[in-house]
């Protein structure tokens, strides 16, 4: 909140945006944002984030602020997590969630959309292992219905099941009978999310107007 | 049978002519058909009296009382001609995937509104605007407002809007102006009209309007962006015709020189009071009924009224206090359908939404067949080629612009801008219908001149519009590769993507610290969870409503009614209602027939729990034993089933129908047990016969039927040959359905009667009939030490429901 910008982060904000694609002003808005989280720290950790109140009543809160944390999210060819993130680490995250410029090529569109769902991918499989078992997929039933109160564990695992039944016919097709189901990978993802339209779903509209400062009474 | 419906309908047609003339014939100086007063009948009712003045000299045992019934006849006498006329219209499939219904209607009502002037030399059925606008159009509006997809219409409000104000408001003004200016070139000859009156003109052909949409866009499945745009559009541009009409209509009466800068703002404000205040009582009336659903439990077979009555008052209310009708009730519609859905009992929904279909299809036929008809009268045709040719022009022009430069505005602030293709199609699709005919026709012609002239172009508009734009609307859309809707539902898993994206999508904003759209409407959501339902809904719906549960409901049930279906299908023997869980067999069978789909989820991954999934499946069948897999195979093959199978249908069919305990609030079906045990003696007391006439020698058994004793033989039969001879049909109460079909054949019956003995009994008796290499005739033999009168009390206890 009105931390001063030396030359030398200009210089690297300006590198950033033309990693990223953000402009220069929903950077800097960015950055302020994460010097408000991390209270003007240089790293960001998950307290700061889970002390966020307005993410109190979302059901997924546990699964969003790991990716954050994740290193596959961060474009790093490693697996697990880390226990902080700097400034570019969070904008990488940010990244995931811009939307889609136009006049793109069929190819870049298509990178953009895996990359999407590589993200989407990722808060599912928390043990890294490249697909979606059974047990991560009841895990993320649940967390969904965690906030509805009434809906038994028994109905989430029914739901999860029935849900792995239908992507398994849907994927695999016919399979012997003593096959076995290893889960959903990254490729069966892309093809039962084939129908939605993630290039334009999964954006957030990051403003040019400081809003960051406009919620000050509200955030933290 | 396609001549057939046509002769009929052309005879409905003749026989309302006939009958008109021979009333007039018979009325004593009644004046002939006036012109059309409210009501679509065009004759006098008033003359009820007159008719009888004749004197009368004795008892008449038979009268021809038409003026009793003509009004309400004739009413009821259109609608069955809407309605067959639908009918015609749908018989060949193939023309109305060419041609849109909508124009097929018209079509129809040209032929009838032909035979009709052509009969009497004059039209006497024709659209009134009190008609169309009170008894018509509200029905319509209701069912889009009950049905319009909630989520999608708000997400797309503000592109919605900016094109139902200021889109209109542009065609409006751009006609207008071009038709005035068109005219001061002397384009259009001499005709008695100003300015103002080609404003007015202007504003009531420029709203596009949403019977015709939907008539039109209903048959081709565009997606659903596009088509919440246009529908919404002509569903909100409602608030703007009001609003100009009656500003240019008072302008008009006026007269030029009264306008000033006053006038001007005063209309200004008008348009919001109107827009604001017609969705406000809207509102109002949503929440009066869906607090009304919450008391409702008591009388619920009547509850589905409350939602017709409350919504047409809403129409009502609005246009008594000079605001947007259909602004209101669409609000209406929109704002209560989440709650009475979630209060009412699920028959009584049902009920809503089949009713509302009817009566907003019904409207439909009706007004479209109407538009045909008015158009068959050539006291209102005035033709001025400069006029309806100009008219035309600009009204597909000018829209084109509109739409074209308010997207291009639009999509600096979309997220997902509107691509081009789109916006043809939108512009396209901006179709004018029967509500600015029921418009123009209100115009006084006194102060309006030129009325007739402007009806015909209205209704040359429309018809363009409808009938052209319609027909060419779909090889336009594939042409152009429209993206199309979805076909198929979403997949379990596609929906809980779904949530998760919500939820990360808030949660991202959150972090972030944006306020975004999500955010906004995450803070709705809770604010509704918190206050609204808590006010608006039952306690009961309160608790099941969340959206991941009630879609698991939904797939349950829909895989209960396709497993009810599949045993129906496969002869509803195979079905038994047991008392006590037969859960042995039936993680087998599931076993089976899953295992190709799922084969180790079940086993690998359970842990302590062992067979989840026909757990669930428990959970929604719970006492149906689904015996079914391995011996309906065999059922299949042996005629004696369709033969059982036809007998149990007449037989116990016939009986139904005699029992109706009459009642205006419960809808039952029969359970007499009476009936049943009744059916029951008689079938005994048959076989007994044919049994001792078989064990006479007289036919020889075909098969042998025996009943598999589920607790014995878990797995199939212990031998081959008699699995394939003969019928395993488990249950308990629907003993008699087993037993009636046999009277045909003595074998089957002495097999019957064996296991329904092993079966009240309980032990475990082996069956004679399953020893290898059974010779019919030692069956009959053993069959008769068997007490089998003995049988029937005990057997009958086991039929109590």
């Amino acid at each position: 909140m009105g931390a001063s910008q030396s030359a030398g982060t200009e210089h690297e904000f300006q590198d950033m945006a033309d990693r990223t694609g953000f402009s220069l002003e929903q950077i800097g808005n960015i950055n302020k944002r994460f010097r408000q989280l991390s209270n003007n720290e240089e790293t960001l950790s998950r307290e700061d984030l889970a002390s966020i109140p307005a993410l109190d009543n979302n059901p997924i809160r546990a699964q969003i602020i790991n990716a954050f944390f994740d290193k596959r999210n961060l474009h790093q060819n490693e697996t697990g997590t880390v226990q902080e993130i700097g400034f570019e680490e969070f904008l990488m995250v940010m990244t995931h969630f811009r939307p889609a410029a136009m006049g793109l090529t069929e190819e870049e569109r298509e990178n953009l959309r895996r990359e999407k769902l590589r993200f989407l991918f990722n808060m599912h499989d928390t043990d890294s292992d490249g697909t979606i078992n059974l047990e991560e997929y009841r895990r993320v039933v649940e967390e969904l219905l965690s906030k509805a109160g009434t809906i038994g564990q028994e109905t989430a695992k029914a739901i999860a099941d029935a849900a792995m039944l239908e992507v398994a016919s849907t994927t695999r097709g016919k399979m012997e009978p003593d096959e076995f189901y290893e889960g959903i990978t990254f490729e069966n993802f892309l093809q039962i999310l084939n129908t939605f339209d993630i290039e334009t779903r999964m954006h957030v509209r990051f403003l040019n107007m400081d809003t960051a400062t406009l919620r000050c009474g509200k955030s933290k | 049978m396609a001549c057939r419906t046509c002769l009929w309908l052309l005879g409905t047609a003749f026989f309302t002519c006939t009958v008109r003339l021979v009333v007039e014939g018979t009325e004593v100086g009644a004046p002939q058909g006036s012109h059309p007063e409210p009501g679509v009948v065009g004759s006098n009712h008033s003359q009820a009296g007159g008719g009888h003045g004749s004197s009368i000299s004795g008892i008449q045992i038979v009268t021809f009382k038409w003026h009793h019934v003509e009004a309400p006849y004739l009413i009821a006498l259109w609608i069955l001609v809407a309605g067959v006329s639908k009918m015609v219209v749908e018989l060949n499939h193939s023309l109305t995937s060419v041609i849109p219904e909508s124009a097929l209607l018209i079509l129809i009502g040209w032929i009838l509104g032909g035979i009709i002037y052509g009969a009497g030399k004059m039209q006497t059925f024709t659209l009134t605007p009190t008609v169309f606008f009170f008894y018509l159009l509200p029905q319509v509006i209701l069912d889009a407002g009950y049905f319009m997809p909630n989520k999608l219409f708000f997400s797309n409000m503000g592109a919605i809007l900016v094109y139902a104000v200021i889109g209109t408001c542009w065609n409006a003004a751009t006609v207008g102006l071009g038709l005035w200016g068109c005219w001061l070139g002397g384009a259009m000859g001499d005709i008695d009209i100003g300015l103002l009156q080609f404003l007015l003109f202007g504003s009531l052909i420029a709203a596009v309007d949403p019977v015709a949409v939907i008539a039109v866009f209903e048959e081709v499945h565009v997606n659903e962006v596009l088509f919440i745009m246009v529908f919404g559009e002509s569903l909100l541009n409602d608030g703007v015709t009001v609003v100009l009409f009656n500003v240019f209509d008072a302008f008009v009466s006026l007269g030029g020189a009264e306008i000033d800068a006053v006038e001007i703002i005063k209309g200004i404000i008008s348009f919001f009071v109107v827009a604001f205040g017609g969705s406000l009582v809207g509102i109002i009336f949503a929440l009066l009924i869906s607090l009304l659903t919450r008391c409702t439990k008591n009388i619920q077979i009547i509850e589905p009224g409350f939602i017709f009555i409350l919504g047409y008052l809403s129409y009502l209310t609005a246009e008594m206090l000079s605001l947007s009708a259909i602004l209101s009730i669409v609000f209406c519609g929109i704002c209560c359908q989440k709650y009475i859905n979630a209060n009412m009992d699920e028959c009584s929904v049902t009920t809503v939404r089949y009713v509302m279909k009817v009566f907003a299809n019904g409207s439909e036929t009706i007004i479209f067949v109407f538009l045909g008809i008015s158009a068959i009268d050539p006291a209102i045709w005035v033709w001025n080629t400069g006029f309806i040719l100009l008219t035309l022009l600009f009204i597909f022009v000018f829209r084109f612009i509109g739409v074209f430069l308010l997207t291009w505005i639009l999509n600096k602030y979309r997220l997902v801008p509107l691509e081009f293709i789109d916006q043809v199609v939108m512009s396209y699709g901006g179709l004018r219908g029967a509500v600015a005919y029921g418009l123009v026709a209100m115009l006084d012609e006194n102060k309006f001149k030129e009325k007739n002239l402007m009806v015909s172009t209205t209704l040359i508009v429309v018809y363009f519009t409808v009938m052209l734009q319609g027909i060419t609307m779909k090889p336009l859309v594939t042409w152009l590769k429209v993206k199309r809707a979805a076909v198929t539902e979403l997949t379990l898993a596609e929906k809980i993507q779904n949530r998760t994206f919500d939820h990360m999508l808030v949660a991202i904003e959150d972090i972030s610290g944006q306020i975004g759209h999500n955010y906004m409407r995450d803070k709705w959501h809770n604010f509704e969870e918190r206050w609204l339902c808590w006010l608006l809904m039952k306690p009961s719906a309160r608790k099941s409503r969340d959206y991941i549960f009630n879609i698991f409901h939904q797939l349950n049930l829909k895989d209960a009614m396709s497993y009810v279906k599949e045993g129906e299908r496969r002869g509803s023997l195979a079905f038994v209602r047991n008392e006590t869980k037969a859960d042995v067999d039936f993680n087998k069978k599931f076993r089976a027939s899953f295992s190709e789909i799922m084969p180790d989820i079940m086993a690998d991954n359970m842990g302590p729990d062992h067979v989840p999934l026909s757990s669930i499946l428990q959970d929604i069948v719970p006492s149906v034993c689904l015996d079914m897999h391995e011996q309906d195979l065999e059922m299949r093959e042996s005629e004696d089933f369709n033969a059982h199978h036809l007998l149990q249908q007449h037989l116990y069919r016939g009986r139904k129908q005699h029992r109706h305990r009459y009642s205006r609030s419960h809808l039952e079906t029969n359970k007499d047990e009476n009936e049943v045990q009744e059916i029951f003696q008689r079938t005994m007391r048959s076989r007994l016969e044919s049994f001792k006439s078989a064990k006479m020698g007289v036919a020889p058994a075909k098969k042998i039927q025996t009943k598999h004793q589920k607790k014995d033989k878990p797995q199939k039969m212990p031998n081959g040959n008699s699995t394939d001879k003969s019928k395993n049909h488990p249950y308990g109460d629907k003993d008699l359905e087993f037993s009636e079909g046999d009277c045909g054949s003595g074998g089957e019956a002495a097999g019957d009667l064996f296991p329904m003995r092993a079966y009240g009994v309980e032990a475990g008796i082996v069956n004679p009939a399953f020893m290898a290499e059974m010779d019919p005739m030692d069956n009959m033999q053993q069959m008769q030490q068997i007490p089998h009168v003995a049988l029937l009390p005990q057997t009958l206890n086991s039929f109590d429901p």
